[in-house]
């Protein structure tokens, strides 16, 4: 064994330098200008840590391995390359797959180890395949509701919190038995199946507008379950990776349910969907001032400056290059162009600046909530585009709104507020918009897409070439 | 294989502590790129994996390994190159910063 101690100390080197390669990677993420280092960095540390843990002296079979690995990588490659409106839906994949694989890694380590675990270890393992088996089922469930091949509308039923608290309950309640009697391995399955329903009915509640805390909480998990897995392994680098996967989406999950102005627990437990079913109430809907293609196009080339307010619906329609049309127009003519991003915008954290890279809109346009807010009341026009709650000035005004105190993006304060919008019934979170009523509100009804061209086509077509 | 509890319980804290820090400073900007980076990075799982089926212990080892290295490969080759896609499209309108 002596002979090897050379490898040995080999790999931990290779696991060293990936560490620091890692944390540079996520460092080099601060800012666009250096980000594209940060994967580089990134690649090189999994490549160096996958490459030292093959010369690891207990492998005998490097067959099981390499089957692993291509068809990991014939999976992987056309994950990497969906749309990128795609993205909330394959980022919830990924949690998946990153969960299940540290269940396997667990399951595994259980039933070669059992009945010889130490109460600390079967803890920690416990905590590893409890958080790794509902990670797995709820990313999934998420992805689902996501691709909209499940129902995206929450799902709530009465003693709903009450029915998930006890699965936990009894999940933990297992894994404590276990610590003290490794040897009842027959309880182990239980241990899994559980925290599988668990994972399930967990995101059944959850509606499409509380995706991006959702997707950042199993975020969380799936790097705290990838932790708890480097305790069982004794793996630093696995702890390390782990802890920064779990604080990244941790911080994440902050700033998402801080722009909701809810916490953590009332995303997962609240059933968004009731309050709001209880707030939609019958009230006759006030008159509201409509606007067609040619008259939007004319207030829009008369503004000096425009605030486009980005939210899922145009993500919906595909509408990003459409909107960079539209940016491109109005800033040939001398208009002044912003982007007002909301945190919650969209499904995921972020979602609308990436689908406003792809459309190639230079991202020192993409101006966050704080930001665009002090400029909003010397804005000409605020456009908002598949937005809705996000601007819902009831959240500033009406107490008694379901989203009162969360901060939205105060279009109402600019001088003119445009609306692209299906029709007037109330949008995914069936929440009344008091937005469309104003009287400087101007409702433009119809497809996104097919509306913003509209205009374009308007402002390129109407009065001579860019003006 | 000794576990040293402490030790570990000192490099979670650490890292949960500088994992704060570096991302907390992330523009609000990339938080897309963000998650998906970090779940390639957090499926340098597919080490465990790796042991577990190269040393062929139990069939069951090797099978649920087998498994686990394909799940994290694929979040490791899908994770990457969806980051770089994203990282690829974020240009700065001036012609230089």
């Amino acid at each position: 064994m002596n002979n090897f101690l050379g490898t040995d100390t080999l790999i931990e080197v290779t696991y060293l330098i990936a560490t620091l390669l890692f944390i540079l990677s996520l460092k080099w993420l601060s800012s666009p200008a250096t980000a594209r280092r940060g994967v580089f960095a990134g690649e090189a540390g999994m490549a160096l840590a996958v490459a030292g843990t093959l010369l690891h002296r207990g492998i005998v079979d490097y067959k099981l391995i390499a089957i692993g690995l291509v068809v990991g990588t014939i999976i992987g490659i056309p994950l990497g390359k969906v749309q990128m409106t795609a993205v909330p839906q394959r980022t919830a994949l990924s949690h998946a797959f990153g969960a299940l694989c540290v269940t396997l890694v667990g399951t595994a380590e259980f039933y070669l180890r059992a009945p010889h675990i130490a109460p600390f270890m079967m803890a920690v393992l416990a905590m590893e395949v409890i958080l790794g088996s509902f990670t797995f089922t709820g990313s999934l469930m998420a992805a689902g509701k996501l691709q909209e091949v499940l129902p995206q509308r929450p799902v709530t039923y009465k003693g709903q919190n009450f029915v998930n608290l006890a699965m936990l309950g009894l999940a933990v309640a297992i894994a404590a038995i276990l610590v003290i009697h490794p040897e009842q391995t027959r309880l182990f399955p239980a241990m899994i199946i559980i925290p599988l329903i668990f994972g399930v009915m967990l995101v059944i509640p959850i509606g499409g507008a509380d995706m991006p805390t959702v997707i950042s909480l199993l975020n969380s998990y799936a790097g705290l379950s990838a932790a708890a897995m480097g305790f069982v392994l004794n793996s630093k680098l696995l702890i390390i990776a782990g802890a920064l996967d779990g604080s990244s989406g941790f911080i994440l999950s902050l700033i998402m349910s801080k722009a909701m102005n809810r916490s953590f627990t009332n995303v997962l437990f609240g059933g968004f969907g009731q309050i709001q079913a209880a707030a939609k109430g019958a009230i006759e809907a006030p008159p509201v001032r409509s606007a067609t293609p040619e008259e939007a196009a004319g207030i829009l080339a008369a503004a000096n400056k425009v605030v486009i307010v980005p939210g899922y619906g145009m993500a919906v329609a595909q509408a990003q290059h459409k909107v960079r049309e539209l940016y491109d127009s109005l800033t040939k003519r001398g208009v002044d162009v912003t982007f007002g991003i909301h945190p919650v915008a969209g499904r995921m954290p972020g979602h609308m600046n990436v689908l406003l890279a792809e459309a190639d809109i230079p991202y020192d346009k993409l101006l966050e909530m704080d930001q665009i807010n002090g400029d909003l009341p010397q804005t000409d026009v605020a456009l908002v585009i598949g937005a809705n709650d996000v601007t819902n000035p009831a959240a500033r005004t009406d107490p008694s709104s379901p989203i009162y105190g969360m901060p939205i993006l105060d279009v109402d304060k600019a001088r003119t507020v445009m609306v692209i919008k299906r029709s007037m019934a109330a949008g995914f979170a069936g929440i009344d918009n008091p937005l469309y009523y104003l009287d400087r509100t101007l409702m433009l009804f119809g497809d996104a897409k097919a509306f913003v061209s509209n205009i374009v086509r308007e402002l390129t077509g109407g009065s001579g070439h860019g003006g | 294989m000794k576990l040293d509890l402490l030790t570990g319980l000192y490099v979670f804290m650490l890292a949960a502590f500088i994992g704060f820090e570096v991302i907390r400073r992330v523009s609000p900007l990339l938080h897309t790129p963000l998650m998906s980076l970090t779940n390639a990075l957090d499926a340098i799982a597919v080490v465990g994996a790796i042991i577990l089926a190269g040393e062929h212990k139990s069939n069951l080892a090797a099978i649920l390994g087998t498994i686990a290295i394909v799940a994290a490969t694929s979040n490791v080759v899908g994770g990457f190159i969806i980051t770089d896609r994203m990282l690829k499209m974020f240009k700065s309108s001036g012609p230089k910063k």
